[in-house]
C-alpha cells in the first residue's frame, strides 16, 4: 500500500488541492523571508514554510513528480549557495566596510528609507541566504529519508537492487 | 495570565497522554498539540517571531513523524516499564522541580525582561537603538542578524553540518542489504 502511494502520490483530489495550493504556499513563505526585517518571521521560518509547499508536492504526488520539480543535486547545490551567501555577506563586512569589523552592516542606508523592503542593508539578503539554506536542507533530509523508507518496506530486495542501479 | 494557567494545564494533559498512550499515532497526534498549544503562549507572550517559527517546525515534524511511524508495521507500544529506569526517572525529575522552584524564586515578575534591569545591559542598547543603528523594523531581526550575527553563523553552521551528517548515513551508497555483512566486498580484497 505504503509503495503505491510512493510511486503514483495520493487521490486525485489530493493531487487537484495541491496543485492549487502549493504555489501559493510557497510564495507565503518568499514572502516572509523577504519582509523578515519589517514584520514577523525571518529566513528560518520562512524556508521551513518553503520546504513545506515542496514536501506537500512530495506527499501528494510521490516522490518521482516531486523530484522532477526539485532532484536532490538542485537542492544540495542551493543549500549551499544560501550558506555561503550568509557566510558572503559575513565576510564583506570584514573586508569592504570602512571598520573592517566582521558582519558589519556595510550597505548604507538613510533614514528615509525605514520601513521599505530595501532599508536594512545586509539583513534582507542575509535572511535571503538563511531562508534558502534552511529550506533546501530540509527539502534534502525529507527526500533522502523518504528513500530510506522504501527501501525498508515491501519488496525490499527488488526495490533495493533497482535504487543501487540508479 | 490566567490564559498561561490554562495552556499549561493544557499542555500538561497533552504531555502525559502522549507518554501514557499505547498507539504511536495518537502519542505523536498529541505531541503535535503540545507545539501548537507553545506557540499559542508565544503569542500571548508577544513574540510572534518565535510563534510563528514554533508552529512551522512543529507542522514539519509531525509529518516527518507521522510519515515515519504511520507504515511502521509496529504501530503500538506493549511491555511494561522497567522499575529502575522508572525510578531514576522519577528522581531526576524531582530534582529539576526542586531547582527549577528555586531559580523561579529569583526571577523578575512573569514578563518582564532579566538583562534590561542591569544598568547598561546591551539588551537595552538593542531595544532603544535597534532601529537607528539597522534600518530593520522587526526588532528580532535586527538582534539576530545584525548585532547577533556571529550567533546566527553558528547555528547555520551548526544546522549545515547536521544536515550533512543525516544525508551521509542516510544516502544510498551507505546503505546495505540486511544480509549483506561489513566484511563483504572491502575494496581491498
Amino acid at each position: 500500500m505504503n509503495d503505491r502511494f510512493d510511486k503514483h502520490g495520493m487521490s486525485l483530489i489530493v493531487k487537484t488541492v495541491t496543485h492549487l495550493l502549493a504555489a501559493f504556499i510557497l510564495l507565503f513563505g518568499v514572502y516572509i523571508v523577504l519582509y523578515g526585517h519589517l514584520t514577523p518571521g525571518g529566513g528560518f521560518a520562512g524556508g521551513v514554510i518553503t520546504a513545506c509547499a515542496f514536501i506537500l508536492l512530495t506527499l501528494a504526488e510521490g516522490r518521482a513528480a516531486a523530484r522532477q520539480t526539485v532532484s536532490n543535486a538542485v537542492s544540495s547545490a542551493l543549500d549551499c549557495v544560501g550558506a555561503l551567501l550568509f557566510l558572503g555577506m559575513a565576510l564583506a563586512g570584514l573586508y569592504l566596510s570602512r571598520e573592517h569589523v566582521f558582519f558589519k552592516n556595510f550597505i548604507e542606508t538613510g533614514r528615509t528609507a525605514w520601513f521599505r523592503l530595501w532599508s536594512s542593508g545586509i539583513i534582507l539578503i542575509c535572511n535571503l541566504g538563511i531562508g534558502l539554506k534552511v529550506g533546501m536542507s530540509l527539502v534534502l533530509v525529507f527526500s533522502v529519508l523518504a528513500t530510506i523508507r522504501v527501501a525498508m518496506h515491501g519488496e525490499s530486495r527488488r526495490v533495493f537492487r533497482k535504487g543501487r542501479e540508479e | 495570565m490566567s490564559i498561561f494557567l490554562v495552556l499549561l494545564v493544557l499542555m500538561i494533559i497533552g504531555a502525559i497522554i502522549a507518554v501514557e498512550t499505547t498507539h504511536l499515532l495518537s502519542s505523536i497526534v498529541c505531541v503535535g498539540a503540545v507545539g501548537f498549544l507553545l506557540s499559542i503562549a508565544f503569542l500571548f507572550l508577544g513574540a510572534p517571531d518565535i510563534a510563528i517559527t514554533q508552529l512551522v517546525v512543529e507542522i514539519l515534524c509531525l509529518v516527518v513523524l507521522i510519515r515515519a511511524t504511520i507504515s511502521r508495521d509496529l504501530t503500538t507500544v506493549s511491555g511494561d516499564r522497567e522499575f529502575f529506569g522508572m525510578v531514576v526517572t522519577i528522581a531526576l525529575v524531582l530534582v529539576a522541580a526542586v531547582a527549577g522552584i528555586l531559580v523561579f524564586a529569583a526571577f523578575p515578575p512573569f514578563g518582564e525582561p532579566v538583562m534590561a534591569r542591569v544598568p547598561g545591559a546591551p539588551a537595552a542598547t538593542y531595544l532603544a537603538r535597534g532601529l537607528e543603528q539597522t534600518g530593520a523594523a522587526n526588532i528580532v531581526a535586527s538582534v539576530i542578524l545584525d548585532f547577533r550575527g556571529y550567533d546566527t553563523l553558528g547555528e547555520a553552521t551548526v544546522l549545515f553540518v547536521s544536515i550533512l551528517g543525516a544525508v551521509t548515513i542516510l544516502r544510498r551508497a551507505a546503505r546495505k542489504r540486511p544480509e549483506e555483512t561489513d566484511t563483504e566486498k572491502t575494496p581491498h580484497e
